[in-house]
């Protein structure tokens, strides 16, 4: 009998834990979605914003992040899966390769702030590329190789060995074997790194801070040389300055449920690709 | 040793970091014969395939020595590329591994490695070797799906075909049927010996009846040792080696 109870208070506990959670989810969803939708119009989406930010839109920053985000995934998603197939495919096992691999993990606890001020010693300042698109993006690109090379590193190793073998024992080689049987099979588990990889990205504040964003621009971003909006810092923006708090909140809320509603659809197009992908490996 | 074998091993150790797996191999194996390798687990007779087309030199801490001759040339020396190899020596494998690709694509995925881009001879050779490895009927008018939705013994079949794609001259098969039912096992057993006609087959098999069924020569290994080599017939009747007897009657492995 003891056993039985202490199963049943074992899921009990479980059944809790998960509840707890889904009900923060929705609280988070809703309160987001009730404040925020209150300020939404076509106008909110398409216009700039007036009247000293407590009025108008915010059609740069919606744009702003999206580029941002595009910039840093360009960026990222090579070169962390290729570092990923490096450490994966080609690199002797050893101690090297595992300090290299403790070093990424780490990585990806650094706060993000210290990447925000690495970006303007380093792309600001060194490359000379200014306070600009082109900085922030990098800055954010570099935040999320960690997130990227891990995924991808762990997509890579679930590719059954067998079927490297079978690649080889058809005669391809080692690059043929990576690159038509391997990543092709990886390709789902190294997509769910980049769709986390987006929400990472389009939500951080502190990379762009010093590297890209501005409060307010007149009109849109002209190169990736220019200067942006973004949604995250506008928020952070209308919270902390301005005269107007009560317009200001309303706004921020808007942005809050914009970036949330930008991120799901980014991540709703990579789920797309990896569904077409895992329909055609496994039908 | 005979010289008329189209793959022969000529004093093969190998060596996992210090444990030795194969001792002083000497083994030929025909052309237009099915040559049974059979034997306890653990005895090295998959490794010993696995030097046959140099697939060795993906494990870890493996250590060669001996020399291995296909068609009277040493494909151990240095001069060899184990890419161009393995288009020869072709191999199946114990549990069938087909890529996460279409039915069409696993057999196309073979010629295209090897450089050939021609499409329409492509489509040709996929359903040339579909039918080779009895398997077309099956699944003609589905080349697209997806070859993962196939049963366990089409996938084995699927496996065939895209290794006689490639056009081997040799065909390892590293217990091919360990993973199948009686039935699919028949299958991959008929189409073995219509495949001798054309290919030199080694088989590995821990099913004696297997052995007896299909291969015309039968090698025992033991403990890395080549024990006795013979005529299938004479092996199972009559023996020369006792631990050979012992194991063909169950007394071990």
């Amino acid at each position: 009998m003891i056993r039985k109870l202490d199963q049943k208070i074992g899921f009990a506990l479980l059944t809790g834990s998960m509840i707890a959670t889904v009900l923060f989810l929705f609280a988070i969803i809703y309160f987001i979605a009730f404040k925020g939708a209150k300020v939404i119009s076509w106008g909110f989406l398409t216009q700039g914003p007036t009247q000293g930010m407590t009025a108008g839109g915010v059609a740069p920053a919606i744009i702003g992040t999206f580029y941002l985000t595009s910039i840093a995934i360009i960026f990222s998603l090579p070169l962390g899966l290729a570092c990923a197939v490096y450490l994966c495919e080609y690199s002797p096992k050893g101690f090297i390769v595992n300090i290299i691999r403790m070093s990424i993990n780490n990585l990806a606890g650094v706060p993000s702030v210290v990447f925000g001020l690495f970006g303007l010693a380093v792309f600001v300042k060194f490359f000379k590329f200014g306070i600009s698109m082109l900085s922030g993006g990098l800055s954010l690109g570099i935040l999320v190789l960690p997130v990227i090379i891990s995924a991808s590193q762990e997509a890579l190793l679930a590719v059954p060995h067998s079927i490297r073998e079978a690649s080889f024992a058809l005669g391809a080689t080692r690059w043929q074997t990576i690159k038509r049987v391997v990543i092709p099979t990886a390709l789902p588990g190294i997509l769910t790194g980049v769709i986390l990889s987006i929400g990472r990205v389009a939500g951080e504040t502190a990379p762009i801070l010093f590297t890209a964003a501005a409060f307010y621009l007149k009109g849109y971003p002209r190169s990736i040389f220019s200067e942006v909006m973004a949604l995250p810092y506008h928020i952070y923006a209308l919270m902390t300055e301005g005269t107007h708090p009560e317009e200001q909140t309303a706004i921020a809320y808007g942005c809050c449920f914009i970036l949330l509603l930008l991120v799901l659809l980014i991540s709703f197009v990579a789920i797309l690709i990896r569904q077409r992908q895992r329909s055609h490996s496994y039908g | 040793m005979d010289n008329q074998a189209k793959i022969k091993a000529e004093n093969i150790n190998f060596f996992y970091g210090k444990a030795q797996a194969l001792k002083d191999i000497n083994l030929g194996m025909h052309a237009n014969e099915v040559t049974a390798i059979i034997g306890p687990s653990g005895c090295g007779k998959s490794t010993f395939i696995r030097i046959l087309n140099l697939m060795y030199e993906l494990i870890p801490n493996a250590r060669l020595s001996g020399r291995i001759f296909l068609d009277g040339e040493n494909i151990l020396g240095s001069n060899i590329d184990p890419v161009d190899i393995r288009k020869r020596v072709g191999m199946v494998f114990q549990k069938p591994n087909p890529f996460p690709k279409s039915i069409f694509e696993n057999i196309s995925y073979g010629l295209e490695v090897n450089g050939i881009r021609d499409k329409n001879f492509i489509e040709e050779k996929v359903i040339e070797s579909l039918k080779k490895a009895a398997l077309w009927g099956e699944v003609k008018g589905r080349l697209r799906d997806s070859a993962l939705r196939l049963s366990g013994g089409q996938q084995q079949r699927l496996c065939i075909a895209r290794c006689l794609a490639v056009e081997p001259e040799v065909i390892l098969f590293d217990e091919p049927c360990a993973s199948l039912d009686p039935i699919s096992t028949g299958k991959i057993e008929e189409l073995i010996l219509e495949l001798k006609k054309y290919y030199t087959i080694v088989i590995v098999t821990h099913n004696m009846q297997q052995a007896a069924r299909v291969s015309d020569k039968t090698a025992f290994f033991l403990l890395g040792e080549l024990v006795e080599i013979g005529n299938t017939k004479e092996m199972f009747t009559a023996p020369k080696d006792k631990k050979t007897e012992a194991y063909i009657t169950g007394r071990f492995g």
